[in-house]
């Protein structure tokens, strides 16, 4: 499949901005800036962005603990993601919800998830809604090689083949549930196979390849929104940091983090490939990295003069309305 | 687990490391509880789950009633959401719905409550709904040293026991001996003793309830504390002897107010004491609604010292 110019600048330029939101995110945790629990996205970037390509504001992703670059890669307001992670009362949840609740509705994100595999049957429900509405729509839910064992996980895949509603299960294959390697937690030497047992095509990238995740999601994506029921995506890709900012990572191997950072980085895969198709140039690149910069650089700037919460604003937002109805 | 061979730990990453290149001790548990078990123990005692929480609940549930003494790491009670039925339908009522013929020995160990901007959905006490439940025991330590007495008492227990660690207490020390000794459950501690007021709190709320007490005895005012320990069961005539004697009660708990703790220590008090009561009781715990994220919204929303300093002067206003 080509694509266009437009579409490869924008590509390259959400990659470059997951990238950046989350080494700085990185960085103001260890300032002690940002509080709470946090799961940095970076080295995964091309598998948000190479779904979310096929994907306009009126579908629906939902994303897990480690959400930013789902919500960023699906169009949220970056600037209010980083208010939000901030806690800032002007983020995009007001400061309630936090990185691992980050959510920016408008754009069809039905939010990052605390709750390992509380997405996928969400996203049925989703998917379910666009079919009983015949409006063309698809529901993806991005989920990780340790949710997948999930029985909540198990439920959805199997209600969506028997309903045949336009639901995308994306799977992504870190190596790791949290300090647990996904060859020790799935049981099966399989889970392609596994998880096609349910009833679906699984189409398989190298998730830290914007273009082979484009292709296959493209086609998992296609599937579900011709009316042909669920689907998946299946890659695999390395994350650069712990499981959770401040993890130790004890469980790597010796040179498995800088084999990942040197050889399955998905900016520099991009890179390359341009360098080969021409198509880009590095200078657009680096002009893209440039505005990126700056861009996540106001974003800090603006988070830390945000407004803050006030203590009534706690109970504000439990309910639409409360109390006695007439 | 060195003087029984039947008590095992299970749970997700309670060793770490499982299926990877690196150290085998790699985690210890999400606030390193378990750190260095695996090196004594080995995986067949020390075993690392898949996150399937259902399936090694239920297990824990299964093993237990066929002879083992499992204890099973929830990490955050809030993932309790999707593993409840092995609990409260299953492991919870073995006991009375096969006539009294089997037993349930299994501990469930849970982090629990806020304090660490974590947002809505790991940040829950939810002990005050598991002590709505017939057949589970549960248990809310404040300290250290009750922490090590009230599990050996959970672990040597017949019945399923759910031990709630409130998790800001995990960084807060205390003196602990190195050898055995249990706390029995349904004995509560009277952490300060006083004549004006009783205050009763639980988990995190116990060393906020005393600091209030401490600083009001510059005033002239001393409190009973008792910290219950055990929700289930409760020590109720440690709270009763106690209003009685003050005719005053605070009960503090950082849950939301509905259905839960503080309404039903209020409501023993009200029902068995209320001849006693000398003015309101008043409940100090959260406002009902999620916990929020930003830690300004979340110092406001859980108890803290000078809400417990206000309500005990309430009482004597
Ligand atoms: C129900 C539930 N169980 C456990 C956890 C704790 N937890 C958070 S993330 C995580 C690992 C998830 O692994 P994976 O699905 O591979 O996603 P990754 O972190 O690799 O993106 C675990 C066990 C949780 N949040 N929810
Ligand atoms: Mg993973």
């Amino acid at each position: 499949m080509s694509i266009s110019k437009e579409s490869l600048l924008h590509a390259y330029r959400t990659m470059k901005t997951i990238r950046e939101f989350e080494e700085r995110v990185h960085a103001e945790i260890m300032n002690g800036q940002i509080p709470g629990f946090t799961h940095l996205y970076t080295g995964q970037e091309a598998n948000a962005v190479g779904v979310c390509a096929h994907l306009d504001e009126s579908d629906t992703i939902i994303s897990t603990h480690r959400g930013h670059g789902h919500c960023i890669a699906k169009g949220a307001d970056v600037s209010g993601m980083m208010k939000e992670l901030f806690g800032s009362s002007e983020g995009l949840c007001k400061g309630k919800g936090g990185s691992m609740h980050v959510a920016d509705i408008d754009k069809g994100i039905l939010g990052a998830n605390g709750i390992v595999a509380g997405g996928p049957p969400i996203s049925v429900g989703s998917a379910l809604a666009a079919k009983i509405r015949k409006n063309g729509k698809v529901a993806v839910s991005f989920s990780g090689d340790g949710s997948v064992n999930q029985g909540t996980c198990f439920e959805a895949m199997n209600m969506a083949v028997v309903l045949q509603v336009p639901a995308v299960f994306v799977i992504e294959n870190n190596y790791y549930s949290e300090h647990t390697h996904i060859d020790y937690a799935v049981g099966c030497n399989d889970l392609k196979a596994r998880t096609e047992a349910f009833g679906f095509p699984v189409f398989v990238a190298d998730g830290a390849d914007f273009f082979a995740v484009h292709e296959a999601a493209g086609k998992a994506i296609a599937h579900a929104r011709a009316g042909n029921g669920p689907a998946g995506v299946f890659a695999e890709q390395g994350r650069y940091h712990g499981h959770f900012v401040g993890d130790p990572q004890a469980y790597r191997g010796e040179g498995e983090l800088e084999n990942l950072r040197e050889n399955h980085d998905p900016l520099k895969v991009f890179r390359q490939h341009m360098a080969t198709s021409g198509e880009l140039s590095e200078g657009e690149l680096d002009a893209i990295d440039a505005e990126v910069m700056a861009e996540i650089e106001q974003s800090v700037v603006d988070a830390k003069a945000a407004a803050r919460p006030t203590p009534e604003q706690v109970t504000a937002d439990v309910y639409i309305q409360y109390g006695a109805t007439a | 687990m060195r003087t029984d061979p039947d008590v095992f730990l299970m749970g997700e990453d309670v060793s770490g490391g499982a299926g990877c290149d690196g150290e085998d001790d790699a985690f210890g548990g999400a606030f390193g509880q378990y750190k260095g078990l695996v090196k004594e123990f080995g995986r067949e005692r020390i075993i690392d789950t898949p996150i399937t929480e259902s399936a090694f609940i239920g297990a824990a549930g299964g093993a237990a009633a066929t002879g083992m003494r499992p204890i099973v790491d929830l990490m955050f009670v809030d993932f309790i959401g999707v593993c409840f039925d092995q609990i409260f339908n299953q492991m919870a009522k073995f006991r009375y719905m096969f006539g009294g013929k089997s037993r349930c020995p299994a501990v469930i160990r849970f982090s629990a409550g806020g304090g660490f901007s974590a947002a809505g959905q790991h940040s829950q006490a939810m002990y005050q709904v598991m002590t709505s439940f017939p057949g589970l025991k549960v248990v809310v330590p404040s300290n250290a040293y009750d922490a090590k007495g009230l599990l050996l008492s959970a672990i040597q227990d017949d019945d399923p026991v759910l031990f709630f660690e409130p998790k800001v207490l995990y960084q807060e020390t205390a003196e602990v001996p190195d050898e055995m000794y249990t706390i029995p459950f349904g004995q509560a501690n009277f952490v300060r003793e006083g004549d004006d007021v009783t205050v009763v709190a639980f988990g995190q709320m116990v060393p906020k309830a005393a600091a209030a007490i401490d600083a009001l005895a510059a005033e002239g005012i001393s409190c009973d504390l008792i910290d219950p320990r055990t929700t289930s069961p409760l020590d109720e005539a440690a709270i009763l002897e106690s209003v009685r004697a003050t005719g005053r009660l605070v009960v503090v708990d950082e849950a939301p107010p509905r259905c839960g703790l503080t309404a039903d220590i209020a409501g023993l008090a009200a029902d068995k004491a209320f001849s006693s009561l000398k003015g309101p009781i008043k409940q100090v715990c959260a406002p009902h609604s999620p916990t929020p994220f930003s830690p300004e919204l979340e110092a406001a929303y859980i108890p803290n010292a000078d809400k417990i300093t206000a309500a005990i002067k309430a009482t004597l206003a």
